[in-house]
């Protein structure tokens, strides 16, 4: 520091590559971006890092220990058992990156996958469920549009009144479709709550989230009857984690999510080079594209290939249970690296105050994020309604919550907030997803084990966070 | 003499029965670093949340560029070309240089960010002010060090154009060479044309790059001296005493006031 203070005035300012910001102009190849990547995570920011390892780690662990662990079908399983964590995983990263957190987030899901199978199972919520816990229901709903109103979030209470109106008329009842529909608007009334509850009265979301977790467990006893309701007579709704794509679908799927990053990136970085601001060489580029588009054609085909082990009707195609959570990955990256609104909301997480003087309305965004991850709760206690074998009394309690937010940490995002990715989220739920997967394939090993693995595992992740955080403040 | 930008006359602030701030006259020149003096408790932060807009004023009137407005908001203050850089900074660890300098503000192509946009408009921000202790626009904040961080926030009042920008002690936790490179960032703002307030406790950087000093002695002005004609000693006595020799509040003034 001391060296350049000296050298300032005499320097003449064209021969100093610093003074003219150079390096914001030239193009960047391969080195250069490892070298970023690398500057960035000793920085603090390990990103999909740790997941990554985890994933090395837990999979090679188990590959060498049982040949049933790395065979089509046992991964095909891992998807569907995967599928809930990742997609409540990529709720709570909204939350997270705000520095707050989410314990309803399970017991939500539960609620919300809880009222669309009883409206499915009985043709008429109204009389199964009682009409304490109907006008309940349509009061809180009510309640939740009308607070978002007055919050000036629109949409989300346009979306909750939309739900409303499904629930009152029954058509809920007939439609598996609107009945998920209804289970989205419930999940968001439910994030209206939380985000009002944290910013108008201010106590802390670790509070809120976990006094409104024991009310929701309530709340599914009296959706279902406490009786286990079964999804297999519905049908996209046992399709999530029991079906697969065809394998065109799979093959269209890809092109859309592959072909649209490479259009964007490539288009991106030419408008880049053409603005006079760094951009990636067109060799790093297509390497980037080239190898999504390797790896995804890889994965699709060997998904299309028949994987089951027995005789009988084929199992083939990419699981339902892999592409809904990709796909909401995809717009929640656009939404939170691209847009106004995904940027304040990282500046909230990283200095609330900076961003409230900096004129953002600051408590909006967080109610939003609050109501985006219990929105994606309830996505997420549908699919996990689907893999447990139906609305169960107890769905969404036990270790979900615990589950997603190991997830979401494993995949770099942080509990202090300001950091993280929904595609680490994604890695992250498949590390959390395999614990159980491999230990059950060793018949020799007690049950238990999975519940002491993941605990640890969370800790370790944990743990590469805080010390990350610090490497961070001390840089 | 050139018109000031801002022109405060005879302003008075009261929070309850405690009479913050007396008929102070208070005004800023384009091109002028004006230091803002006082001791703890003088009135400084209350004079400087009423031109903010942070606060209300009892009494008094404000002159833009000769007419007279009501700051009622600090979004009026800032739509005026009005620019605070805080103490504690208002950045965002983790988002990077040009992220910082837009925050709130930032430009957009069709729904989505416009960064090469903001990359490039902060570029230049920078360049014009001759930083060069900073190389890369993309560097994130967290890796700053205290001089640069102060560089960034300034950096970020004169891309919103601010006429005036308002520096609360820009130098406070600063190292001997950091506090050089803020104190020639901000002679170089005012020689860019902006009235520059310096609010400081330092003599040393307020006698350095000051063009006028206004002291505030319990709520008074107690003096609006050009530093050219004055020595940190009599700013001394002006701060801890409300009047130096012929200058500062009548003796009588300054007496009651302690």
């Amino acid at each position: 520091m001391a060296g350049e203070i000296t050298t300032e005035l005499t320097r003449d300012e064209s021969d100093d590559p610093r003074a003219s910001f150079r390096v914001d102009t030239l193009p960047r190849g391969l080195r250069s971006a490892l070298q970023d990547y690398v500057v960035r995570v000793r920085r603090g920011d390990p990103g999909g890092l740790p997941a990554v390892l985890g994933l090395l780690v837990i999979g090679v662990l188990f590959s060498a220990t049982t040949p049933l662990f790395l065979t089509a079908n046992n991964i095909g399983n891992l998807m569907s058992q995967a599928s809930y964590i990742a997609l409540i995983a990529l709720g709570l990263v909204f939350v997270l990156l705000l520095g707050d957190i989410d314990l309803s987030a399970g017991a939500a899901g539960g609620v919300a996958a809880g009222f669309a199978a009883q409206a499915l199972r009985s043709g008429d919520l109204h009389r199964a469920v009682g009409s304490g816990v109907f006008t309940a229901l349509v009061l809180g709903m009510l309640l939740a549009a009308g607070l978002a109103i007055w919050k000036k979030l629109y949409v989300p209470g346009a979306l909750v009144l939309g739900g409303l109106v499904l629930l009152l008329t029954g058509a809920d009842e007939t439609h598996v479709w609107l009945a998920f529909a209804v289970a989205v608007s419930i999940g968001l009334a439910i994030g209206v709550f939380n985000g009002v509850l944290v910013t108008s009265l201010g106590i802390p979301s670790f509070i809120v989230t976990l006094a409104l977790f024991l009310t929701w467990e309530g709340v599914t006893l009296d959706a279902v009857k406490s009786q286990s309701i079964g999804t297999s007579n519905y049908k996209p709704w046992f399709s999530m984690t029991h079906d697969n794509m065809s394998a065109t679908q799979g093959w269209i799927f890809l092109a859309v999510i592959v072909g649209g990053y490479a259009i964007s990136t490539v288009l991106r970085q030419q408008r880049r080079a053409r603005e006079g601001v760094s951009f990636d060489r067109p060799a790093l580029t297509a390497l980037r594209v080239g190898v999504l588009v390797v790896a995804g054609a890889l994965v699709v085909w060997w998904f299309n290939q028949n994987r089951n082990p027995n005789p009988g009707p084929a199992i083939e195609g990419v699981p339902w249970a892999a592409s809904v959570p990709v796909a909401f990955m995809v717009v929640f990256t656009i939404v939170l690296a691209r847009t106004t609104w995904g940027r304040h909301l990282y500046a909230i997480g990283g200095n609330m105050e900076a961003a409230a003087r900096a004129g953002i309305a600051v408590n909006r965004v967080r109610i939003m994020a609050f109501v985006i991850c219990s929105g994606m709760a309830a996505v997420g206690g549908l699919f996990l309604a689907d893999f447990s074998g139906g609305a169960q009394p107890a769905l969404g309690q036990g270790n979900t919550l615990l589950y997603s937010v190991a997830a979401a940490v494993i995949g770099g995002t942080s509990l202090f907030g300001g950091r993280g990715r929904p595609r680490d989220a994604l890695l992250g739920a498949i590390v959390i997803a395999m614990i159980p997967n491999g230990i059950q394939l060793h018949p020799g090993l007690p049950i238990s084990v999975v519940q002491e693995i993941t605990g640890l595992v969370l800790l370790v992740a944990a743990s590469v966070d805080a010390i990350s955080r610090r490497r961070a403040r001390n840089a | 003499m050139t018109d000031p930008i801002l022109r405060v006359e005879g302003l008075n602030k009261s929070f309850g029965a405690v009479h913050v701030l007396h008929d102070v006259d208070f005004a800023v020149y384009p091109g002028e670093v004006t230091a803002l003096v006082g001791d703890n408790g003088a009135g400084k932060s209350t004079l400087v949340k009423c031109i903010a807009g942070i606060n209300s004023i009892d009494s008094g009137r404000l002159f833009w560029q000769g007419q007279p407005v009501t700051i009622s908001s600090p979004a009026v203050a800032s739509s005026l070309g009005i620019e605070f850089v805080y103490q504690d900074l208002a950045l965002a660890d983790n988002l990077d240089i040009t992220q910082n300098m837009f925050l709130g503000r930032e430009t957009r192509r069709g729904p989505f960010l416009h960064d090469a946009d903001m990359e490039t408009r902060a570029r230049e921000t920078l360049r014009s002010l001759a930083v060069r202790t900073i190389n890369s626009v993309r560097q994130p904040v967290s890796s700053l060090s205290g001089g640069q961080r102060q560089t960034v926030a300034i950096a970020r009042a004169v891309l919103w154009n601010g006429k005036i920008v308002f520096l609360d002690e820009p130098t406070a936790a600063l190292g001997v060479a950091q506090t050089r490179q803020v104190l020639n960032l901000v002679r170089r703002l005012a020689d860019n044309g902006i009235g520059v307030v310096l609010i400081s406790h330092n003599m040393n950087d307020v006698m350095e790059v000051a063009d006028r000093v206004d002291a505030l002695y319990l709520g008074r002005l107690a003096a609006e001296v050009l530093k050219k004609e004055t020595t940190t000693s009599q700013v001394v006595e002006l701060i801890t005493s409300g009047r130096s020799g012929s200058i500062g509040l009548p003796a009588a003034t300054a007496a009651q006031s302690a």
